[in-house]
Order: C-alpha cells, then sequence, then structure tokens
C-alpha cells in the first residue's frame, strides 16, 4: 500500500475568498486541516513609521486606510485618543454627528462582509442586495466629506464640517427603508439550508478561548459575552442612546451571522435616533479653539488673525501634551484601539494601532484545526478579516 | 483639586497594594495615567506578575502588546534602557483596564507571555519585527509583518523612514532584487516644541 503523507497546501495571496492578501499555509490530511499558518504582511505600509513624521492633523487620513470598509469608524478611536490627551471635549452636536456616522459606518462594514463572506460560501445574490444599500451610504460620505470612502471626517475636537442642508432627511429615509432590506437579506440566508450547513458548528469557539485569543466585537459576543464598548465604556453619546446588544450561545459561525445581521438593526435605530436628535438641535460641530481646529473659511479671507491660525494650524499643526493613551472604540469589526505617547510636539513620539482583525486572524489555527478545507473559507469570512487594518 | 488628585492618586494605589506587597522591588512604580492605572515591572519578574494580573485581579484578556523605543523621548534618563514593551490588559469581569510595562536595553530578553494569553503569540512577533526586541521561550519567534528575508527594525528611531533598500524586477534574472536606496529623507514639516523659539 502507497504510504500516504499529508501534504501542505499554498492558500493565496491571490485567492478570491483570501479577503485581500493572506497567504494561508495549510497542512491537510486527505482534506482535514492540521495545522494553519497565516503569512501576513502583504500589504504592510509601514503606517506606525509614517506617523511619527506627520503632524497630528496629518495623521487623520491614515486612518481611513486601516480598515477600509470602516473608514470613520477607525477615525474615532484616533479623534478620542487626541482629544483625551489633550483635554478637550468635542461639542454635543459634533458628537451626535459622530455616533450616527460610526453606525452608518456599522452598517456599510456589515454589509460588506455579510456579502463577502456569503459569496465566499456560494451564495450570489446577497452580494448584490448588499452592495446595493452601501451604495446609499457612500453617497451619504460623498455628501458629508467629498469622499466616498476615505473620508477623514472625524477630526480630533469634532467634525470637519456640519452636515450640508436636506441630508438629514435622505439618512432618514434611508433608515426607513433599511430594516426592510434586511429583512431581504435574511429571507436569502436565515433559514436557508445550505446557509447552516455551511456554517452552523463551524469554527466554534468557546467562552475560554475567546478570553484567551483576545477575541472582541462580534467574535466574543458570539461566545456568550454581553461586552460592548458603547454600553460598558460609552465614549461620546452613545450612553444616551437606546439600543440593544446581540449575544450569541454556541460562538460558532451562524451566531456571529445572527449577531451582525441584529447588529445592523440596532446600528439602525441608533441613526434613526441620532438624526431625530440633529434635526431638533443646532451648534457647533468643533471645538472653538483655533489653535487646535482650523477657523472658518469666511474669516481666513479678511481677518489677519484667523488667517494665522489658518497657516499655523495647516502647516505647524497643535501640540499635544506630554503623555500616553490607550483610546478604543466598539469597531464593527471588534476593539479598535490606538496607543499614542506623545512627547509634547507636534508630531506623535509612538502611535501603536491595535486592529481587532490581527488577533482574530491569529486564532485561525485554533478556529480551523480538525475541519474540512472549504470550512476555512467560511472561519475566515466569519472573522471579517480585512488587510489594512491587520497589516497596517 | 491637588488634594483631589492625590486621593485619587491613592484609591488606584490601594486596589494594587496586594501585587506590591507580593512583589516588592520587582514593581517599581504604581500610578494613575490619563486613561487607566500603570505599572511598571522590572524585566525578570513579567511573567509572574502577569500571571497574578490574569488569575487575581480578573485581567483575563491581553489586548495589546507593543514595543517602543525611548532612545529620542526627551528628557528620557540614559541609564534607562531603550526600549519598553507595553501591555494593555482588559478584564470584562470588572470592566478595568491596565497597562503593564517593563524595559529592556538592546540584546535583553523579555520573557513572552504566551504560557499567560496565547493571543501574546503574533503581538510579540511583531514587537521582535519591529523593535528586534527578543522574547525568551516563545514557540516561534518569527517576522511577522515585514517581507521574507527583510533586514533591520523599522520602527527603532535609528531606521530612516525611506528604509534602506528598494526592490526593482531584473530582467536578466527575471526575479525581484533589492538594490541600496537613494531615496533621501526629507523632512516636510519639522518637529517642534510649544514655546520653542523657531528662528
Amino acid at each position: 500500500m502507497a504510504e500516504i503523507k499529508n501534504y501542505t497546501l499554498n492558500f493565496g495571496p491571490q485567492h478570491p475568498s483570501a479577503h485581500g492578501v493572506l497567504r494561508l499555509v495549510l497542512e491537510l490530511d486527505g482534506e482535514v486541516v492540521e495545522r494553519a499558518d497565516p503569512h501576513i504582511g502583504l500589504l504592510h505600509r509601514g503606517t506606525e513609521k509614517l506617523f511619527e513624521y506627520k503632524t497630528y492633523h496629518q495623521n487623520i487620513p491614515y486612518f481611513d486606510r486601516f480598515d477600509y470598509v470602516s473608514m470613520m469608524a477607525n477615525e474615532h478611536a484616533y479623534a478620542l485618543g487626541v482629544e483625551k490627551l489633550l483635554g478637550i471635549e468635542a461639542p454635543e452636536r459634533a458628537q451626535y454627528i459622530r455616533v450616527m456616522y460610526a453606525e452608518l459606518t456599522r452598517i456599510l462594514n456589515h454589509t460588506m462582509w455579510l456579502g463577502a463572506a456569503a459569496l465566499d460560501i456560494g451564495a450570489m445574490t446577497i452580494f448584490l442586495y448588499c452592495f446595493r444599500e452601501r451604495e446609499d451610504i457612500f453617497d451619504f460620505y460623498e455628501e458629508v466629506s467629498g469622499a466616498r470612502m476615505h473620508a477623514a471626517y472625524f477630526r480630533p475636537g469634532g467634525v470637519a464640517r456640519d452636515l450640508p442642508e436636506g441630508l438629514l432627511a435622505k439618512i432618514k429615509a434611508f433608515t426607513d427603508q433599511f430594516p426592510n432590506y434586511v429583512d431581504e437579506y435574511e429571507t436569502l440566508l436565515t433559514e436557508n439550508r445550505i446557509w447552516k450547513q455551511r456554517t452552523v458548528e463551524i469554527g466554534a469557539v468557546g467562552a475560554e478561548g475567546a478570553l484567551d485569543w483576545s477575541f472582541s466585537g462580534p467574535m466574543i459576543r458570539g461566545s456568550g459575552f454581553e461586552w460592548d464598548l458603547r454600553k460598558t465604556q460609552p465614549y461620546d453619546v452613545y450612553d444616551k442612546m437606546d439600543f440593544d446588544i446581540a449575544v450569541g450561545s454556541a460562538g460558532d459561525s451562524y451566531d456571529r451571522y445572527l449577531i451582525r445581521v441584529e447588529e445592523m438593526r440596532q446600528a439602525n435605530r441608533i441613526i434613526q435616533q441620532c438624526v431625530a436628535w440633529l434635526e431638533e438641535n443646532e451648534g457647533p460641530v468643533k471645538v472653538d479653539d483655533y489653535k487646535l481646529t482650523n477657523p472658518p473659511r469666511a474669516t481666513v479671507k479678511d481677518d489677519m488673525e484667523s488667517l494665522i491660525h489658518h497657516f499655523k494650524f495647516f502647516s505647524e499643526g497643535y501640540h499635544v501634551p506630554k503623555g500616553e493613551v490607550y483610546s478604543a472604540v466598539e469597531h464593527p469589526k471588534g476593539e479598535f484601539g490606538v496607543y499614542i505617547v506623545s512627547d509634547g510636539s507636534n508630531k506623535p513620539y509612538r502611535m501603536k494601532v491595535r486592529a481587532p482583525g490581527f488577533p482574530h486572524l491569529q486564532a485561525m489555527d485554533y478556529m480551523a484545526r480538525g475541519h474540512m478545507l472549504a470550512d476555512v473559507v467560511t472561519i475566515l469570512g466569519t472573522q471579517d478579516i480585512v488587510f489594512g487594518e491587520v497589516d497596517r | 483639586m491637588a488634594e483631589e488628585l492625590t486621593q485619587e492618586k491613592e484609591n488606584t494605589l490601594v486596589e494594587f497594594a496586594p501585587l506590591q506587597e507580593k512583589f516588592g522591588e520587582a514593581i517599581i512604580e504604581v500610578s494613575q495615567g490619563l486613561d487607566c492605572p500603570l505599572i511598571v515591572v522590572k524585566r525578570e519578574s513579567i511573567v509572574e506578575v502577569c500571571h497574578v494580573l490574569k488569575s487575581q485581579f480578573g485581567f483575563e484578556q491581553l489586548i495589546d502588546l507593543c514595543g517602543v523605543d525611548m532612545s529620542e523621548y526627551p528628557d528620557y534618563p540614559e541609564d534607562k534602557p531603550q526600549f519598553e514593551v507595553v501591555y494593555h490588559l482588559l478584564s470584562i469581569k470588572n470592566n478595568a483596564r491596565i497597562r503593564v510595562k517593563t524595559r529592556a536595553n538592546m540584546r535583553e530578553m523579555v520573557d513572552s507571555v504566551t504560557e499567560v494569553w496565547s493571543s501574546a503569540n503574533w503581538f510579540e512577533r511583531e514587537a521582535f519585527d519591529m523593535y528586534g526586541i527578543i522574547f525568551n521561550h516563545h514557540p516561534d519567534l518569527r517576522r511577522i509583518l515585514t517581507d521574507y528575508g527583510f533586514e533591520g527594525f523599522p520602527l527603532r528611531k535609528d531606521f530612516p523612514l525611506v528604509g534602506h533598500a528598494e526592490i526593482f524586477f531584473d530582467e536578466a534574472q527575471w526575479r525581484c532584487v533589492y538594490k541600496p536606496n537613494k531615496l533621501e529623507n526629507r523632512v516636510l514639516i519639522p518637529k517642534t516644541w510649544p514655546g520653542v523659539d523657531r528662528g
């Protein structure tokens, strides 16, 4: 009889379900995964090095490019961190706008995830459905910042500019429709026999494992923890919002799917509350200190002092007091944190980005062991990996 | 105001008093940071301290681990080690965070905390990749983010922003090759401190 050996399979880096540029070295016994060794770094751009050579203001756009499907959520962590170091707080209207856009971003991320993950498993239609809604949210991004993806809209001290006229009505119309869209996704998948066969009990992680491997976000909630930074360590105006957290029990891919779908509905609820508040209340959208934010364009034209502030802000930037801070937000993918070490100058001394996908992908070996080769794709999908943040 | 602050500081100290009692000299500093308490630990006892923090203080999760090169930090004492390894821990049970630090010089080994939290594996690989901090007893200390065969430790302060090498496609050999970098470092906006005369 011929000797049967394990064999090693190179999955990616140019595989359509590798979610970008993952090279996964799999050791297979027949079709069963014995060991998975993810090789990452193919999208490494050295952003943390670049941070140290750019001013705090110039660093904002880099954050869009970490997790490039939930841009504003990344900026949120950075804006909050710098605000904490500076000892300032954004005006209330800015906080509401940020929460509204953070939740729009959550929908943006989850629709992308749902479309791509389902496509990996073989459901084609859902991908088209999801991208239809993403288009609307990209339009909201564009209206407020001029860019469809890399917005650079959240700034330390508030947001770049107030909402344009008529935008709230459009967002409101979207939120009225959106629950129906989620229903459409669910009719395609939730009770779908194939979908269940492919996800139930695949990549199951217990409570112990979820803690040990530093899971966060939907991944840890899937394993039964009622842990959401928006509730437990609220930032901006999340403490004024009324929403529920979805928690799973089995910790498998199907639970995490249900959690993410429910999160879309809850995000929609939060957006509705924000829209209602923003329609009623006017106010400033950034702190009233022109050393930290740029003065209005109109005043720059005829006021000498504003011109100086404008010039100083965009050239030298502002100085951030000495110190260190770790600020984390409930990013759609988990806990996205920024650790900033400031030496008192206009550039960060060291900035470390804690990406949720990094520890999740690390647990690939733990989750995939003993599963079939085809399930590796499911597990990769359920982890919601985006390489912009994993590789940084 | 000043009294209030010291009061607060003492309260946080009380919380970690058992830790100081147990480890004595090995705990260099306990203080309240801007966002969470900070504990500075001697390099030799980092693993034991982490074990205690996990089992007795409820810090079940290692949220982040990173290196910091302190060599260009203003007023940083020269006799202190060059690198800091910063651990951010999270307790889901108590809804608390803590920052633990340890310091190491070049070629000094820091014990790996992979035996406490499995997720430390990649975080330590990254710190090794970026700073060359060597983690003792690490199961698989390879480079993680940089290219296969990369030389140098890019996040060290003495590593230039533009790097040392450029990659080209060589027609004759039909493969990618590295060549010494011809780019020069440009400074678009100089680093400044408040109140310093910039001429």
